[in-house]
């Protein structure tokens, strides 16, 4: 549980930010570039010290300017993985890992998180020999074998290509739910945190514009400004069904409704996080019969909100809220309003492997009241 | 070593002794001054980096008499130190060490700072996280990466300090087997009819010994900068 109420100036900008986290699981800190995401984290590693507030983790004071608790960064016991790695040149990956650890050999242990990040081949080598994802798996380690009580990740996969950025992703969802570590995880990529996170606090010009579950503030219009130039669209949590191996379908359970997608291996049973893009959602008054398109939704819409340039979002409850781009002539045409009976179709196919991401926190589940 | 005659080796072997007990002395010094210039402000720092750097522009004799007045027996910090311990600095290889160590000061301390200035402080910072205090982050992550420059510095004040003449003929006089090292017996059998042999033999060797000092440091600061750059 993290709660941070500080205040920080820095040249012109000022970082006014108050919010408390549930414990456990991903806390994704999310905002453009220079909404203050990195200076609040390095506020609560200590690297950097606020003008005046308060932070706490898990209920222990790590800075307090009315009590003059200012806790050294050393003794934080919080974990940090940088954007750019800084992994010891000097050093090789063995000793890079080792840095952090405890003498006495209490805490992580060494060979359990160097199978978990398939590291066991580079310990030898130095860091200069690394690629990208290499560099970043062994700065996870490095950080891991400190045994921190939160690990904080500063835009992990910035400067990761593609290719690089899926191959780190499954370790982080590893982290999340083999080891009990919670994780502030800090990103301007809403892809990486509709994948990995369980809470969202959205960052604006150095204050804190929402704090929340992650579908909850997704499906939020007024906070689409801020959510930026990610593709709008619906997250969900889902269940693995079954399969049509014969068919290629995958059945995924939400709310009572059933969402059939190409067929992904993945274990029934196995909770994931989906994401439905609103532009590939069509509304129908009617059930459409002679038509491709398998995932069918009836219900209500909730809220229609014009954009600036000429398209419409449609949140439709039908259930789950699922979000539908259209252009003004279709809400023209249609008659479509707050109040009104709809269908939204999804197209089975433009739910990619891509926007699949694994679930497994069911520690997690019920705790994000607490907000 | 019947190669060298008995008065080739004691100034050499004296000259190396100075050097290094010069560079010895002021190592510590050299690396805490570095780090105040590379790392602190404070009020006067310009004035204190001034103060350092005068050995190199004030003429060397200067410095000799400065430190005559300082620390000879009679002066402020070498009577307190004859008075209170019996130690006698003046016209002794101490004072010769002292002397080299001040006009090799600033070489040593200008290639110390500017390492420390390229050490990534934000390497310090990810140290810090890990849990290790400024001590340990200062020996396992600042020094290792600025051993170049420490190597630089300590090799170059070397140097100095085996050259060093005129503040030490200044301070500590021309004394056989105490004072008198190579550069001194040099001058010193220029000054002798028929000594242009024996000069000529000693400006081979203390050329050669600066040679040896340069290669050794190249040779160290490769494997240096090949542990450096993580491929130990």
């Amino acid at each position: 549980m993290i709660e941070v109420d500080v205040r920080r100036k820095l040249g012109d900008f000022t970082l006014q930010a108050s919010f408390k986290t549930p414990p456990g699981g991903i806390t994704a800190l999310f905002g453009r570039s220079g909404a203050g995401k990195t200076s609040l984290i390095n506020l609560l590693a200590g690297l950097d010290r606020p003008d005046e507030g308060r932070i706490a983790v898990d209920g222990i004071v790590l800075f307090d300017s009315e009590a003059g608790i200012d806790m050294p960064s050393d003794k934080r016991r919080l974990g940090y993985v940088f954007q750019e790695g800084r992994l010891f040149p000097h050093m090789s990956v063995r000793r890079n890992l080792a840095y952090g650890m405890k003498g006495d050999g209490s805490g992580a242990d060494f060979d359990e998180i160097v199978e978990l990040l398939d590291i066991g081949n580079l310990l030898d080598r130095g860091p200069r020999d690394l690629s990208g994802g290499e560099k970043q798996r062994v700065a996870i380690g490095r950080a891991l074998l400190a045994s921190p009580s939160l690990l904080l990740m500063d835009e992990p996969l910035a400067t990761l290509d593609m290719g690089r950025k899926a191959e780190i992703l499954p370790f982080i969802e590893r982290l999340r739910d083999e080891l009990a570590t919670p994780i502030v995880y800090v990103s301007h990529a809403m892809e990486e945190i509709v994948r990995l996170a369980d809470t969202l606090v959205i960052m604006s010009d150095g204050k804190i514009a929402a704090v929340g579950p992650v579908e909850e503030l997704m499906s939020r219009l007024d906070l689409r400004p801020l959510t930026g130039r990610y593709e709008a669209g619906a997250v969900l949590t889902v269940t693995v069904q079954g399969h049509d191996v014969k068919r290629a379908i995958t059945r995924l359970a939400f709310d009572g409704m059933t969402l059939l997608v190409p067929y992904a291996d993945i274990p029934v049973g196995e909770e994931l996080r989906i994401r439905i893009r609103a532009r590939d959602v069509s509304l129908a008054l009617s059930a459409p019969a002679d038509i491709s398109i398998l995932n069918i939704f009836p219900g209500q819409i909730l809220e229609i909100s014009d954009r600036k340039d000429g398209q419409v979002d449609v949140i439709v409850d039908a259930g789950a809220k699922i979000w539908a781009r259209v252009t003004r002539m279709a809400v023209q045409r249609l008659g479509l309003e707050p109040g009104k009976q709809v269908h939204a179709l999804v197209k089975a196919v433009a739910i990619d492997r891509q926007s699949l991401g694994r679930r497994n926190a069911s520690h997690l589940r019920g705790d994000n009241n607490i907000i | 070593m019947d190669w060298l005659t008995p008065l080739e080796i004691e100034a050499l072997g004296l000259s190396l002794r100075v050097a290094l007990a010069s560079v010895a002395g002021s190592l510590p010094f050299g690396l805490a001054v570095a780090w105040l210039l590379a790392r602190r402000s404070f009020p006067g720092k310009s004035l204190v980096d001034g103060i350092i750097h005068l050995p190199l522009v004030v003429p060397p004799v200067v410095v000799g008499y400065l430190l005559l007045v300082a620390l000879g027996r009679r002066g402020p910090v070498g009577g307190w130190l004859y008075d209170s311990f019996g130690i006698s600095i003046a016209f002794t290889w101490k004072g010769a060490a002292v002397a080299a160590a001040v006009m090799a000061f600033p070489l040593m301390v200008r290639a110390m700072r500017l390492s420390l200035e390229s050490v990534d402080r934000r390497l310090e910072a990810a140290a810090r996280t890990l849990g290790a205090g400024r001590v340990k982050v200062f020996l396992t992550i600042t020094l290792p990466l600025m051993a170049p420059g420490v190597l630089a510095g300590t090799v170059l004040a070397f140097a100095r300090a085996l050259g060093e003449f005129g503040a030490t003929i200044t301070f500590v006089s021309n004394i056989p087997g105490e004072t008198r090292t190579l550069p001194i017996a040099l001058y010193t059998l220029t000054q002798t009819p028929d000594g242009e042999a024996a000069a000529a033999r000693l400006a081979v060797i203390s050329v050669l010994l600066a040679l040896a000092a340069i290669v050794a440091s190249e040779w160290i600061a490769r494997r240096m900068a090949r542990r450096l750059e993580g491929r130990s």
